[in-house]
């Protein structure tokens, strides 16, 4: 095999986990392994629970170390936050499915970019050719921005914006908005994804070197803890590592592991753990296996809480919480039988409000397509009210505790994940293992495995590798057209022709003055934003001074 | 001039701006595995990247992953520029997130093959290993 261009293949051999071998069922050959890997026996009893001590490794909801639960009484006292990720076309499009969503009985915001705008580039950039308005919407400008949430009150609605790369230039121009809005910044409420571990890892969209990024990182959080203390900076994902391929173990191990390193940055900038702590949130994939799903949830919130408590010693229990959003699992979604994507959905919805989650998007049937009709995206919010109002798992707090499988396979997750924290941990961080390739390595084994399994039929995937229909099921999907692009376009001419050059150009020269300072560049990305620069034009100025990546390829 | 004993060489790549490398690693891999000899270009390439590198490296075929929507703009573009090149003797097939609706234009602009989510790795090995020489 041959990488092409100059990339420096990674060699290093993928520390081949010993994978359990699975016990033999009699009657049935499914695989008595977890969707980890992990070894599942026929029953569980106490024996399973030995070293287990409710009171150190459960205690009560809302108390530490939070396995069961941030709060005592949940979903009693509140509804998790129902929350589609959306984002199509122009923002006047987005705007109105916001306005739709929110009509329907969603309560919070979660913006979907588009591809160009995920990599820092403008509408009209030439490599933006193609993509524009087609992963979610087009934003290069503030005035992009003003229409995406023209007449939604930000202070009254949480807003998610899944931004990396480019997330403190557009967090700038939210910022700016809102201040244009006349809402003072304590009062905004919502979540900056802002988690460029991860995209090295696994999503793969990154402007700048990793030095660079954990910088924009740390400004952002500093400002927030100074000046918008009900955002949520950052959100440590796991879904993107999962959907790439994980199991469920490298998802927790390597999702807690970035947390820490985000943490760690935070404190080596002189921010007081307890000033930006409470504002950390998380984000995790909920995949086909219910049980080990759940204990993923319950295994992260206790593993935080003692790694927080450990490192850092925090006086704010709430820097201890673990906050997580969930989405079920876009890679376990099929084309063939579509309608069969809601059922899915609905099992991992179930597992992952069973595990405790503070907001969850389900995803629709048709997002294997391409993006969800409003009739699809309808059924999968309908999806979650029929589980929070019809089902009763809401009446009480985590269910499942003391169940022997339950807190058998809780402490199995931990574990696994405190094995690969000592590998990582052993290579320097996780920077020095991301420049080795080293959970990026690990990641494809688990997919490839995954794959052969399928492939092989050892794991069944309903409609794929067995009960294939051979008539093909039509179902309607969500089409952009071409003149988004366009539209566009002219939109940007215009703003660029209706604003001073000069003040532009200052700007631009202002944030790359502070990119070299070090002094925290978002009142400077303000700044420039209010002087009507451009995403791109903001993006390639730092781009001037941090430089650019290019990832070692693991193959 | 190469013969049927010649492995057959093949490009896998990522046009675009998506980052979703999960399909065409395992793709690369399993036809790694089968003994074709396989160039993966990594991320975020242009067309006109793609098809200098196939030209460079002599390849039969190119496969392309694509999961942003962008591929109703990038495979013609590609296609249309193997044909300035001559170099239309070079069999295009992808693969990632197309609507059933758009794989019939694109065959007809001269894709090959698209495989949906959800193809077993065998079908598209033994689709490559089937293309001519």
């Amino acid at each position: 095999m041959k990488i092409a261009h100059d990339s420096p293949v990674v060699h290093q051999k993928g520390s081949a986990e010993a994978r359990p071998a699975s016990h033999h069922p009699q009657d049935r050959k499914t695989p008595c392994t977890s969707l980890s890997g992990l070894p599942i026996a026929d029953r569980y009893t106490q024996e399973d629970l030995k070293d287990w001590d409710p009171e150190r490794d459960l205690g009560l909801p809302g108390d530490f170390p939070y396995t069961r639960g941030i709060h005592p009484t949940m979903y009693r006292s509140r509804l998790w936050t129902m929350r589609q990720f959306a984002g199509f076309g122009t923002a006047h499009d987005t705007n109105a499915r916001f306005k739709y969503l929110l009509g329907q009985g969603q309560t919070g915001l979660s913006v979907a970019f588009d591809m160009p705008t995920l990599m820092g580039l403008d509408s009209d950039d030439p490599q933006a050719l193609g993509e524009v308005g087609y992963c979610g919407v087009a934003v290069s400008s503030l005035e992009d921005m003003a229409t995406l949430f023209d007449g939604i009150p930000l202070d009254r609605v949480s807003v998610s914006m899944t931004i990396n790369g480019p997330a403190a230039v557009i967090f700038a121009m939210y910022l700016t908005l809102a201040e244009r809005q006349g809402i003072p910044l304590n009062r905004l409420n919502g979540t900056l994804q802002n988690d460029i571990l991860k995209e090295y890892i696994a999503q793969k969209e990154w402007l700048f070197p990793p030095a660079p990024h954990m910088r924009l990182i740390t400004d952002t959080i500093g400002y927030c803890s100074e000046h918008v203390p009900k955002w949520h900076p950052i959100s440590i994902s796991g879904y993107h590592i999962r959907e790439a391929g994980s199991t469920a173990v490298q998802e927790l191990a390597f999702t807690l592991y970035d947390g820490l390193t985000y943490v760690e940055a935070a404190v080596q900038a002189g921010l007081p753990i307890d000033a930006f702590a409470p504002q950390l949130s998380f984000f995790f994939n909920s995949h086909n296996d219910f049980f080990e799903e759940i204990a993923k949830f319950r295994a992260a919130r206790r593993l935080w809480a003692q790694e927080m408590k450990d490192r850092y010693h925090p006086n704010n229990p709430r820097s201890l919480q673990l906050r997580c959003h969930a989405q079920t699992a876009g890679c376990s979604l099929m084309a063939q039988q579509p309608m069969n994507n809601v059922v899915r959905t609905t099992l991992q919805a179930l597992a992952a409000v069973l595990g405790g989650t503070q907001s969850l998007h389900t995803n629709s049937m048709d997002e294997t397509l391409s993006l969800p009709t409003q009739e699809a995206v309808t059924l999968a919010l309908r999806t979650q009210q029929i589980i929070a109002h019809e089902s009763g798992v809401t009446n009480t707090v985590d269910p499942l505790a003391g169940s022997y499988f339950i807190e058998h396979l809780t402490n199995r997750m931990e574990e696994g994940a405190r094995e690969y924290f000592r590998k990582l941990d052993a290579m320097g961080g996780m920077l020095a293992a991301i420049e080795r390739g080293f959970p990026q390595r690990e990641i494809l084994e688990a997919s490839q495995h995954y794959q052969e399994e399928i492939d092989r039929k050892e794991r069944i995937i309903v409609g794929v590798n067995e009960y294939v229909e051979s008539e093909q099921y039509a179902i309607p999907t969500l089409r952009i057209g071409k003149e988004v692009e366009q539209y566009q376009r002219e939109r940007l001419r215009s703003f660029r022709a209706k604003r001073d050059p000069k003040k532009v150009t200052e700007a631009l020269h202002e944030i790359q003055w502070f990119a070299q300072s070090g002094e925290n560049l978002l009142p400077h990305l303000m700044h420039a934003v209010k002087a009507k620069a451009t995403l791109g034009e903001m993006c390639g100025a730092l781009k001037g001074v941090f430089g650019t990546y290019r990832e070692p390829v693991v193959l | 001039m190469t013969t049927a004993t010649t492995p057959i060489r093949v490009l896998i790549g990522k046009v675009g701006l998506d980052g979703h490398d999960r399909g065409v690693k395992l793709v690369a891999r399993a036809l790694r595995d089968s003994g074709v000899e396989v160039i993966y270009t990594g991320l975020h390439q242009t067309p006109e990247q793609v098809v200098n590198i196939a030209i460079q490296e002599d390849v039969n075929a190119i496969g392309l992953s694509i999961h942003s929507g962008a591929h109703t703009s990038l495979f013609p573009r590609v296609l249309e520029l193997l044909k300035t090149h001559h170099a239309e003797d070079i069999a295009v097939f992808g693969g990632g997130i197309i609507p059933s609706d758009d794989v019939g234009p694109l065959m007809e602009t001269g894709v090959r093959a698209l495989f949906p989510p959800g193809t077993s790795m065998s079908r598209i090995v033994e689709f490559v290993k089937g293309l001519p020489r």
